[in-house]
């Protein structure tokens, strides 16, 4: 077993595991934080997208060993004082998914996007959410969750950078 | 999926990961992003006794210029190589090849040192080094060695790497301005190339044409003898004999070989 020393949605973790423990699973399984799924477990799907130190990684292929002494965000962890993240928000105001299995990870995986590019166009947003992968929605509202909520962390209207067309997303 | 178990164990230092991997030799792994590494041994396709990390060792990531070259710490992540100024200004193939890696999630994790050292004759890195005429810097218990990229490469998934070496870092030259192409064709976004194609200045690598990036010999010296880039082109493949699966078959990468490299050295991206 080997001691590590993490943060995991801004609370200091402290546990013995085996190194061959796997981010995902110390997640779920020791802390309980179900957020994040096991899909493809094959770094492909992104259902396990957490945040690690503010980047968006695939913690079914991330062991837990390698997490410590930097700080974890996982879908839980995004909400405060019962307000639900922009993101969240935009995804339940856009209908961003269908039957939810990729959702903490697209949620997380489009957090991370939006704090190194706050202003995407749709192609970037497409682009940016390459590794999520969505059986049911054909992505549409996805994005157009993604640029709403860009659009209302920084109070609306037109970004610069913003291509105008993107706002009308069709389904 | 969960990997064997393994016993494992943070280097302090570079010395310190060569230190460990000679007494180890075989039985270790150097562990930096993992995202070769871990995918193969969930699938038990790789089962070290001894994983050493030295994704933490921050001596051995980031990039600075030297006299005539760029040095790139091998465990620099794919996702500030693509995003480093100093590289898109001096070494742009190198930054755009790094953001043709997997997805963002990918790039966040994955290192230079470690998509070199796994070798996949199909990745981006390997074949954008061969393209720039790059080289690899080598640690170990006998010394420091640099090896050019075209002798690094020895096989499917093989290079000279010995098993109580480490690679520290990646040279390639600095090259502000020199027109370059870029091609990477695959079916579905985050694959691996069915055949790609890298090109600056006369020199032609090709990714997933043999068991390593290869040099697209035949139709380089076309281009050195004043031929045009689609005569040159027509010759991207001569020598080659690439596998075959169910993405396609060997003629049809033969084909796209001479395609792509035609557009290559027409200097276009995609």
């Amino acid at each position: 077993m080997t001691r590590i020393e993490l943060t995991v949605n801004d609370e200091k973790r402290s546990d013995d595991v085996e190194p061959r423990l796997l981010l995902v699973h110390y997640l779920r399984d020791v802390l309980g934080l179900r957020a994040a799924n096991v899909g493809c477990d094959t770094t492909s799907c992104g259902a396990c997208t957490v945040l690690l130190d503010g980047k968006s990684v695939k913690s079914c292929t991330v062991l837990a060993v390698q997490a410590a002494g930097h700080e974890v965000v996982t879908a839980e962890g995004l909400s405060s004082g019962g307000q639900l993240h922009p993101v969240q928000a935009a995804f339940r105001q856009e209908h961003g998914l269908q039957c939810g299995f990729c959702t903490p990870g697209m949620v997380m995986a489009a957090v991370g996007l939006l704090s190194e590019n706050p202003h995407p166009t749709e192609e970037q947003v497409r682009t940016g959410l390459e590794g999520n992968l969505c059986r049911c929605t054909g992505y549409h509202n996805i994005v157009r969750a993604v640029l709403a909520a860009a659009d209302a962390s920084s109070g609306g209207g037109d970004q610069p950078g913003r291509n105008p067309a993107s706002a009308e997303v069709t389904a | 999926m969960i990997p064997a178990q393994f016993e494992y164990v943070a280097a302090q230092s570079p010395a310190h990961a060569i230190e460990l991997l000679t007494e180890h030799g075989d039985d270790a792994k150097l562990l930096a992003g993992g995202h070769s590494l871990l995918p193969m041994m969930k699938l038990r396709l790789a089962q070290p006794e001894v994983l050493i990390d030295i994704g933490e060792l921050d001596e051995l990531a980031g990039v600075t210029a030297d006299g005539d070259d760029l040095v790139v710490g091998a465990t620099t992540r794919h996702a500030a190589l693509a995003a480093s100024e100093l590289v898109r200004a001096e070494a742009p193939l190198l930054a755009y090849a790094a953001a043709q890696v997997g997805d963002p999630q990918i790039r966040h994790r994955g290192t230079i040192g470690g998509s070199l050292s796994h070798a996949d004759p199909a990745a981006d890195l390997p074949m954008a080094l061969v393209a720039l005429g790059g080289s690899v810097v080598i640690e170990g218990p006998r010394g420091s060695r640099t090896l050019a990229a075209d002798d690094f490469f020895e096989g499917y998934f093989e290079t000279a790497l010995q098993p109580d070496e480490l690679l520290t870092a990646v040279r390639v030259p600095r090259r502000p301005g020199v027109p370059w192409g870029y091609q990477k064709f695959v079916r579905r976004a985050n694959d691996w190339a069915i055949v790609g194609v890298a090109a600056l200045d006369g020199r032609i690598a090709l990714a997933n044409m043999g068991p390593t990036p290869l040099r697209a010999t035949a139709a380089e010296e076309a281009l050195a003898a004043g031929a045009s880039a689609a005569e040159a082109a027509a010759r991207a493949a001569d020598g080659t004999s690439p596998g075959e699966d169910i993405h396609a078959d060997r003629e049809y990468r033969r084909h796209l070989a001479r395609v792509l490299t035609r557009r290559a050295l027409q200097h276009e991206t995609g």
